[in-house]
């Protein structure tokens, strides 16, 4: 819903680096605010280290399910932990958990993608396997998983990665299938190229617009799951600080320390919020044939 | 119509073969020895091994997978590896505050998200569409167990108006049924109410643009007509279809919300199961889960002749 506001009485090039940034803000005002939202919070996560008021491990029982006051911005949970300390160190796990699902997601797909879009012989039988794992919910798949492993880090991971695999595998062998039909492909074999040099030189670089706007919605998936899945007891181990736990530990004071759960909850729909926002504006700037197919 | 339903359903075998196959194999490729991790940390060798024993894991991998795909065609889910009781029965007890969920949920879904959608793409770019669009980007991104706790905190604590947690069967009276999943509704509902508000917008939208419309329109006919009976109905197939996708966001977060308000359904099994390390009990309900999920996409399969005759199978 772009809306030429500006009549293009000036050409493109001949605006001040300013008026770019003013005119880019303008049509895309909810992708610019996700992206400021979304600094924001690595930023905190970042820099956690520096803007926590105390260690968030740090027990203090005279001050336990204190309400926020000046000196415990969020409040403080039943052992006396601070609240706000707990949380901003949250969005490290959550964001590098999203991070690094997306990342992994992206790469394994788009091999996995290419081979079954190209490699015809292989496509029936890597498709029927993709549609196997989407036949299994996301979050039973991730909780499977997890519980039969230990709770670490690493196994989320992995847990997230697997299920989210086919969606990233059905959108890359899509975009192959169109492209593979394309005269510069047909030039390609032609010129006696073979099929790993098509793949990764012809092939790939057209799909990497689409990949970076699914690779952003499959984080915010990862950073959503991951919260469940250590609200369930089946995620994060329940040492670490991460949105998930501080809301699973808080959760039978919903009466008396309402707070506990707010804010970590709050942050963590701010971050799948303003993640989604990029990935939408991203989405909107891509070719909208393309556009269709993700979601 | 019976030729493409047969035709579908064995369309839809080779995809619970790999499902099964999937479930099977998870429990068996995953890290470390299965025996050792249910029996836990206090375990005598003589436990484990007979845990191992229990479950056939000292047999070859093929025959283990014989055995137990044989057991499931006879309908034998296992036995749980805590109460000893069969899977099938535990699932059978808790699976009716699980439906009555996800029945009113999918209810919720579609009351509310079909009129937002409708009203967006009918007043495309308005103040009304917008609002709608935030609905639904915000609906993707509220976590259900956050939602589930702010409406537990601001209905029944706050204004005490319902009740906190727990079940109620309608067998016990259809009031107290009710207001007990009122709360557990909405919070799962709005991540599938946002999914179908935005296709519906979409979908419409693209219908309004067709040829059809404007000269059922130019012909004179009344706006809301054109919009009820040409527009909607051509408008539902993708409508229908995310339906059926979005029910695996309805089965994940089913186990999420049943354990924020305490419904003793099959989230909840599963939940308990995860704690006790309970193998077999989450192996049979991803099961139950997964087909239930195969099984909603081949009604939504089958039921496109109904919206849209010139799909003839």
């Amino acid at each position: 819903m772009r809306r030429q506001t500006d009549g293009g009485v000036i050409p493109y090039e001949r605006l001040s680096r300013l008026a770019k940034v003013r005119r880019f803000v303008r049509r895309n005002p909810t992708m610019v605010a996700g992206a400021l939202l979304l600094v924001f919070m690595v930023l905190l996560a970042v820099f956690a280290p520096y803007l926590r008021t105390v260690n968030p491990v740090d027990m203090n029982p005279v001050e336990r399910l204190r309400a926020p006051i000046a000196a415990h911005w969020f409040g403080t949970d039943m052992y006396g932990r601070d609240s706000y300390s707990r949380v901003i160190y949250g969005a490290r796990i959550s964001l590098f958990v999203g991070l690094v699902v997306a990342a992994i997601t992206s790469v394994v797909g788009l091999a996995i993608g290419l081979v079954s879009g190209f490699v015809r012989k292989l496509d029936n039988v890597i498709m029927r396997v993709m549609d196997g794992i989407m036949a299994l919910p996301d979050l039973l798949l991730a909780i499977s998983f997890v519980a039969l492993t230990k709770a670490s880090v690493r196994n989320v991971i992995i847990a997230l990665v697997i299920p989210q695999t086919p969606r990233v595998v059905r959108l890359v062998r899509s975009i192959v299938l169109t492209l593979r039909e394309q005269p510069f492909i047909e030039a390609a074999t032609a010129m006696g190229a073979r099929v790993p040099r098509i793949m990764v030189c012809h092939l790939l670089p057209n799909t990497l617009a689409a990949l970076i706007v699914q690779g952003t919605y499959v984080m915010a998936s990862a950073v959503l799951i991951e919260a469940g899945l250590s609200f369930l007891g089946a995620g994060t181990p329940p040492e670490i600080p991460s949105w998930g736990n501080i809301m699973a530990e808080a959760r039978s004071y919903v009466r008396v320390a309402f707070w506990l759960l707010l804010f970590p909850g709050l942050f963590l729909a701010v971050t799948v919020l303003s993640i989604n926002l990029v990935g939408d504006g991203l989405r909107d700037m891509l070719d909208p044939r393309i556009a269709k197919r993700m979601r | 119509m019976l030729i493409y339903t047969i035709k579908r359903v064995l369309a839809a075998l080779p995809v619970l073969g790999i499902v099964v196959v999937f479930v099977f194999l998870l429990v068996r490729l995953a890290p470390g020895d299965p025996a050792t991790i249910l029996a836990g940390d206090y375990a005598t060798p003589e436990n484990i091994q007979k845990i191992r024993t229990g479950l056939g894991l000292d047999r070859p991998i093929h025959v283990q997978f014989a055995i137990y795909a044989g057991n499931l065609l006879r309908g034998d889910l296992g036995k749980s590896l805590h109460s000893q009781m069969p899977v099938g029965q535990l699932i059978l007890q808790r699976i009716e505050p699980t439906v009555a969920l996800a029945l009113s949920t999918l209810l919720f879904a579609v009351l509310t998200a079909v009129p937002l959608g409708v009203l967006a793409a009918w007043r495309a770019g308005s103040l009304v569409d917008r609002a709608v669009m935030v609905i639904a980007v915000g609906g993707f991104s509220v976590p259900i167990f956050w939602l589930g706790f702010l409406l537990i905190y601001l209905f029944s604590v706050k204004l005490d108006l319902l009740p906190v947690q727990g079940y109620v069967s309608f067998r016990e009276g259809i009031v107290p049924f009710v207001r007990h999943l009122i709360l557990p509704t909405i919070a799962l509902g709005l991540v599938y109410t946002a999914l179908l508000a935005r296709i519906t917008r979409a979908s419409l939208l693209e219908v309004l643009q067709s040829d059809y419309i404007r000269t059922a329109n130019a012909k004179g006919i009344a706006p809301a007509a054109v919009l009820f009976s040409h527009a909607l109905k051509n408008a539902a197939v993708p409508v229908v279809t995310t339906i059926g996708i979005g029910f695996a966001l309805l089965i994940g977060g089913v186990v999420i919300t049943e354990s924020v308000f305490a419904l003793p359904g099959l989230g909840r099994l599963t939940v308990d199961a995860i704690l006790q390390r309970d193998y077999s009990i989450i192996q049979g309900v991803t099961l139950i889960f997964s087909f239930s999920y195969a099984l909603v996409n081949l009604l939504v399969d089958l039921s496109y002749t109904l919206f849209d005759p010139r799909i003839r199978y």
